[in-house]
């Protein structure tokens, strides 16, 4: 029996576990007086988010919607320098047809830094007053969107941390959740043992297909996804990094595969594909960790897990991120940032199964308003880049 | 298996340290040949757990995850110095004892 909690409820149905103010930039230019809007409020929950670019980009203006529409996010403030590409109508059109309050300043028509933070400061206070009187709804891990990602991998990470993630997943798709993992260019090698996992034969060519692009992606780019981390911690190849991250995917048949910003149809394990489609333009496909945990929550994610073994410290804005410890020593010198020790597993102390019913009610706890490690020490990470992306295909989706 | 090494998979020719292995240390093989560790094999790292032929396929998890580029005697590192994916080129900054790599491709 699954417990209930209360959650935000949104104007299309979704509920958020966080009531979330973003402050927006629309280009870079635009940061530092997000950013001094945001500050005043450290006791608050307003976060900035934002896209440093000047030349307009759909996968750019795609994600922004999504994640301003986001569960967990109540209400928008954009930030223009003014001349920027960002198509602040359609975004700010799209918060407000979300049903939350959503306004734009932009710095050349209102004086100036300090003149704009004012304006943008008073816009915040008021508007938390009104945020706190959305409407709260019962909810349960069927509504949950859980993403995973691994970062900082090393040889502990296939071993302890992922395979544990794997084992909350399974227990959470178990409950009704939908599960996504990634990334493609992280699982070449595992092409055929995941195509034989899809739902149909026709979903199986879809994630076959993924990877291969992922290949020829890299291979464009000369590099894997792999860090010089990577090998200190013991990795020696792609593939070997690959196996490693697959694992955190669980037992659970692939239900669907979906792009940034696709969100879940319904419950079960999804796979992202992070590549983008057509020739190779803005280089790497996910510049840093940051960059896939802000896809996962676009496609709706409201708790993302981070697997790490050489260590992480980040979390994120709109949703928490729950960091799983795989490697031993590890933990015990950055204990402070770690949610979860899956080094035990490493050490025999625990099984894979415990920790991963740690993580599920972690998940849970989180859920219900707890704080993660990082929330608590005010980590709100976020990073937005260039990227295109053709539409998913029909087969990529299971019928709902 | 005792000890600081694991074998994840009974296909595989390597193993991997559960904590770091010290040099010196005597680390019996899954045939039972008992070798002494020249070097000092960090957490998480691989030596080979039998002697492996240039070209021969690493598994680990019962799975290939590389090709070695030269032999490998048994109870040797197993790390980008001597094998190669079969994939696409690793890149790294430094070896496990810190020194400098060249990318293997």
């Amino acid at each position: 029996m699954t417990e209930k909690f209360q959650g935000y409820l949104r104007a299309d149905g979704r509920k958020g576990i966080r009531n979330t103010i973003v402050v927006a930039y629309l280009v870079e230019c635009a940061h530092f007086v997000a950013t001094k809007i945001a500050a005043k409020f450290d006791e608050s929950d307003v976060q900035v988010i934002g896209f440093p670019g000047c030349f307009p980009n759909e996968y750019a203006a795609q994600m922004m919607e999504r994640l301003c529409t986001h569960p967990n996010v109540g209400a928008v403030l954009f930030v223009s320098l003014g001349c920027e590409s960002f198509d602040k109508v359609r975004a700010s059109t799209a918060v407000s047809e979300s049903g939350r309050p959503v306004d734009t300043l932009i710095i050349q028509r209102s004086g100036g830094t300090t003149k704009t933070v004012e304006a943008g400061r008073a816009w915040v206070r008021k508007t938390l007053d009104e945020i706190a009187k959305v409407e709260r709804a019962p909810m349960g891990v069927e509504d949950l969107v859980i993403g995973t990602i691994c970062g900082g991998s090393d040889g502990t990470s296939g071993i302890s941390g992922n395979p544990a993630a794997g084992k909350a997943f399974d227990l959470l798709i178990g409950e009704g959740a939908a599960c996504i993992f990634e990334e493609t260019g992280e699982m070449i090698s595992c092409e055929d043992i995941m195509a034989e996992r899809a739902i149909t034969p026709e979903l199986g060519e879809e994630l076959r297909a993924a990877v291969q692009k992922a290949e020829r992606y890299y291979d464009t780019l000369g590099f894997g996804s792999f860090a010089a981390g990577n090998a200190a911690g013991g990795l020696s190849t792609i593939e070997e990094k690959s196996l490693g991250a697959y694992v955190k995917s669980g037992d659970n048949k692939i239900s669907g595969l979906i792009k940034p910003g696709d969100v879940p149809p319904t419950g079960g394990l999804y796979l992202m594909d992070v590549v983008p489609d057509g020739e190779v333009r803005f280089g790497f496909p996910n510049i840093s960790d940051n960059a896939e945990i802000v896809e996962m929550i676009a496609s709706g994610a409201h708790v993302t897990l981070f697997v790490t073994g050489r260590g992480s410290v980040v979390g994120s804005a709109i949703s928490p991120v729950i960091k799983i410890c795989a490697n031993p020593d590890t933990y015990r010198a950055l204990t402070d940032d770690m949610d979860v020790n899956a080094g035990d597993i490493i050490e025999g102390k625990r099984s894979i199964a415990e920790v991963g019913q740690e993580i599920r009610d972690l998940v849970v706890n989180v859920a219900k308003g707890a704080e993660t490690k990082s929330e608590a020490l005010g980590h709100r990470e976020f990073i937005l880049t260039y990227k295109t992306f053709e539409p998913i295909g029909p087969s990529c989706l299971p019928a709902v | 298996m005792n000890g600081p090494f694991l074998q994840l998979n009974p296909k595989d020719n390597v193993l991997v340290a559960r904590r770091l292995a010290e040099a010196g240390v005597d680390v019996e093989l899954p045939d039972g040949l008992t070798i002494t560790l020249s070097h000092p094999i960090p957490l998480a790292h691989k030596i080979a757990s039998r002697d492996i032929a240039s070209g021969e396929r690493i598994l680990k998890y019962g799975m290939p995850i590389g090709i070695a580029t030269e032999d490998i005697p048994a109870g040797a590192h197993v790390h980008v110095h001597n094998i190669r994916s079969a994939y696409t080129a690793t890149y790294a900054l430094q070896d496990a004892n810190g020194q400098s790599t060249e990318v293997s491709k």
